[in-house]
């Protein structure tokens, strides 16, 4: 603004004079020196207002302590010994310096397999300082493990320990009931009672009584073939019922963390349920979209953003992921797959048998059921189970009950329009469009 | 002493009770009509033990194309990137329904990280799984159709490819959406959605006017067979 000021007050006064254009030269030397000496500097930086550009900006491809996509910008700085102006440069648009034949961005740029950094135009002097500011943060020593720590980590013990001591005591007190009563017959003896003996009587045994009174022997065996008809009719409707199926899978796939607390889309993972027959177990490059970045479960320090719960830890979490960057080769050290795969054997728990027909991409896509509504509570689910039954009676219960949808669907208007006459009624139900006819299952 | 045999009884029927395993499956009463005979979705068979290790599930053979795909000849590369920036345009129709198809997918594969409206903020984000997404009218990254078509059939950098997850007409239809969501942010008008006259939409733009003819023919014709 001074710069500027100067030579205009001096235009108007000296005309042509020598030292308007020494005040001109440095003019233009100062309105360029702001790009030739640069404003980036860390020390001035705000680390707090850093983080959040850092978040919003830098880390989608760079971590502070660890390699990503990009190297971890801890100590940035210092490593290229604070040499601002070509930071500021290489954050702005690092594919121009490349151009211009930077030998130090030539460099950097094949050692990341020529992966593109983004251009950020945008940011100020003041904004970049901020970053570099936060990239100087040093690493927060772990939480050292005090009192409260171990409870909480420790839930399940504690539990196990109360239930054993409780065990204890019962086992201790029917032990102390012997001996009082041992005492107390030594007592008795030495004092000369006699105690009253169990009464002997010349009664007939009721077993015997019962026996010879028919009815009451007819009357129950009747009463027991029923009972026994009805416990065997039960035992044998429940033999080939996996409701509750809940096997151990190779991997621990919490549906609770991915499809509750990060409200993940069921179809994200699932996407051929949209659009075939079978809801696909997602291959793992699907795992890999988000876990390319997340390399470890949010701990206890994340506060209300963490998703360990009392019987998993983080430790526990993390050696799961660490089991999937295995299965699909991903190499941490290098941010880069080895090709050393190894299929991951899933335990399918939802299996119909071979004889019934189902098809998921007309129950999602079609008639818009909710996932949920076949495969229960699945966001609350840290072990995934069989909810329904999966049984022919729970099917067709279900298309007695679902009207079918029709808006938006121009194949199902007319059918609708005719079938919903000939029954008198205003909507269908799967029934009445003929989803209790046997062919459509079975063939 | 009887009592306690019969207490001692209730106890081993309720542990043999409490012992249904839940880890396991259930018996079935005839698992030959349960169990395929044909090879099921990733079904283990020992025929498989060499080329899958075991699972049905098989890559189809070298060079074989599904049916409606069309080769996407842009190279996976820096320069394909830019030349798909520069050059590629969205070659379907943005009706007002597949627009809505568009918005649906939309919300299930990218709304996650990219957020619905599209300003980086969903909820990953917002729980700081993933960080650093761009709103969609990012200026450094000056996304248009060819270069959103681009990075979703391959991903770029972190962002991984959903080729897998979308075909290629359901990334184009993704594509309109993501370009109307960027106006938005930009405060602009989105242009109007294209309409077709006729009664069958005609899902894909085909180059070939005389395979299109045919194609309504026979959807005519099968139309009318149903009355």
């Amino acid at each position: 603004m001074e710069a500027n000021s100067i030579p205009i007050m001096i235009q108007v006064n000296h005309r042509n004079s020598f030292s308007r254009i020494i005040t001109l030269c440095a003019a233009i030397l100062l309105t360029f020196s702001t790009s030739l000496f640069s404003q980036i500097d860390a020390a001035a930086g705000d680390a707090t207002a850093g983080e959040a550009l850092f978040k919003a900006n830098c880390g989608a491809c760079h971590k502070l302590y660890k390699k990503m996509t990009g190297p971890a910008l801890f100590g940035v700085v210092g490593k290229y010994e604070e040499d601002y102006e070509w930071l500021g440069k290489w954050i702005r648009n690092s594919q121009e310096l490349i151009a211009t034949g930077d030998a130090r961005a030539i460099s950097i740029y094949e050692e990341y397999n020529e992966t593109q950094m983004n251009a950020f135009p945008g940011l100020t002097d003041g904004d970049i300082s901020n970053i570099l500011a936060y990239t100087n943060t040093e690493k927060p020593a772990p939480p050292a493990p005090g009192p409260g720590a171990v409870t909480a980590s420790g839930g399940g013990v504690s539990n196990n320990i109360i239930l054993s001591i409780l065990g204890l005591v019962l086992l201790l007190l029917i032990g102390v009931l012997l001996l009082v009563n041992n005492t107390l017959k030594k007592f008795a003896q030495a004092q000369g009672l006699e105690l009253p003996a169990m009464e002997q009587s010349a009664r007939k045994p009721i077993w015997q009584a019962f026996v010879e009174n028919q009815f009451l022997v007819l009357v129950s065996v009747i009463f027991l073939l029923l009972g026994g008809a009805y416990f065997a009719y039960g035992w044998m409707s429940q033999v080939g019922v996996d409701q509750g199926y809940a096997p151990v899978q190779p991997i621990h796939y919490s549906h609770r963390i991915h499809a509750g607390e990060n409200a993940i889309e069921c179809k994200y993972c699932h996407s051929s349920a949209r659009v075939s027959k079978h809801s696909g177990i997602p291959s793992l490059n699907i795992c890999m979209n988000c876990h390319k970045s997340i390399g470890e479960v949010a701990g206890p320090e994340a506060g209300e953003l963490s998703s360990v719960t009392e019987d998993y830890s983080k430790e526990f979490y993390d050696k799961e992921i660490q089991k999937l960057y295995k299965a699909v080769g991903w190499d941490e050290a290098t941010q880069s797959y080895t090709g050393e795969t190894q299929p991951v054997e899933w335990v399918r728990i939802h299996n119909l048998p071979d004889f019934a027909y189902f098809n998921h991409s007309q129950h999602v896509s079609v008639a818009g059921v909710e996932c949920q509504t076949c495969h229960g509570p699945v966001e609350e689910m840290e072990i995934m189970y069989q909810h329904a039954p999966l049984t022919m009676g729970w099917c067709i219960n279900c298309h007695r009950e679902t009207n079918v949808k029709v808006e938006g669907n121009p194949y199902y208007e007319k059918i609708h329009e005719e079938l919903s006459k000939k029954y008198g009624v205003e909507k269908l139900t799967a029934a009445q469009m003929g989803g209790l006819e046997c062919g459509k299952c079975h063939y | 002493m009887k009592n306690i045999y019969k207490i001692a009884v209730l106890g081993i029927l309720m542990v043999v009770a409490s012992c249904q395993n839940d880890k396991k499956p259930n018996y079935q009463y005839m698992p030959n009509m349960y169990q395929s005979v044909a090879y099921e979705a990733y079904s283990k068979h020992e025929i498989f033990e060499s080329v899958t290790g075991g699972s049905a599930s098989m890559e189809p053979a070298a060079g074989s194309v599904s049916r409606g795909w069309m080769p996407y000849e842009v190279a996976n590369n820096t320069d394909g990137y830019a030349f798909a920036k520069a050059n590629l345009t969205n070659p379907t129709l943005n009706t007002e329904s597949r627009a809505a198809k568009g918005e649906e997918l939309y919300n299930i594969y990218c709304g996650i990280c990219h957020g619905k409206k599209g300003d980086g903020q969903g909820t990953l984000v917002k729980r700081e799984k993933i960080l650093g997404v761009p709103a969609y009218n990012d200026a450094g990254r000056a996304i248009t159709e060819g270069s959103i078509y681009h990075v979703m059939y391959y991903g770029i950098n972190s962002m991984g490819s959903y080729a897998s997850q979308m075909t290629e007409d359901e990334m184009w239809m993704v594509d309109h959406y993501v370009m109307s969501l960027k106006d938005k942010l930009d405060g602009k008008e989105a242009p109007a959605y294209d309409v077709v006259e006729k009664v069958m939409e005609v899902e894909m733009v085909d180059h070939h006017p005389e395979v299109m003819e045919e194609r309504h023919h026979i959807s005519e014709e099968t139309h009318g067979e149903e009355h």
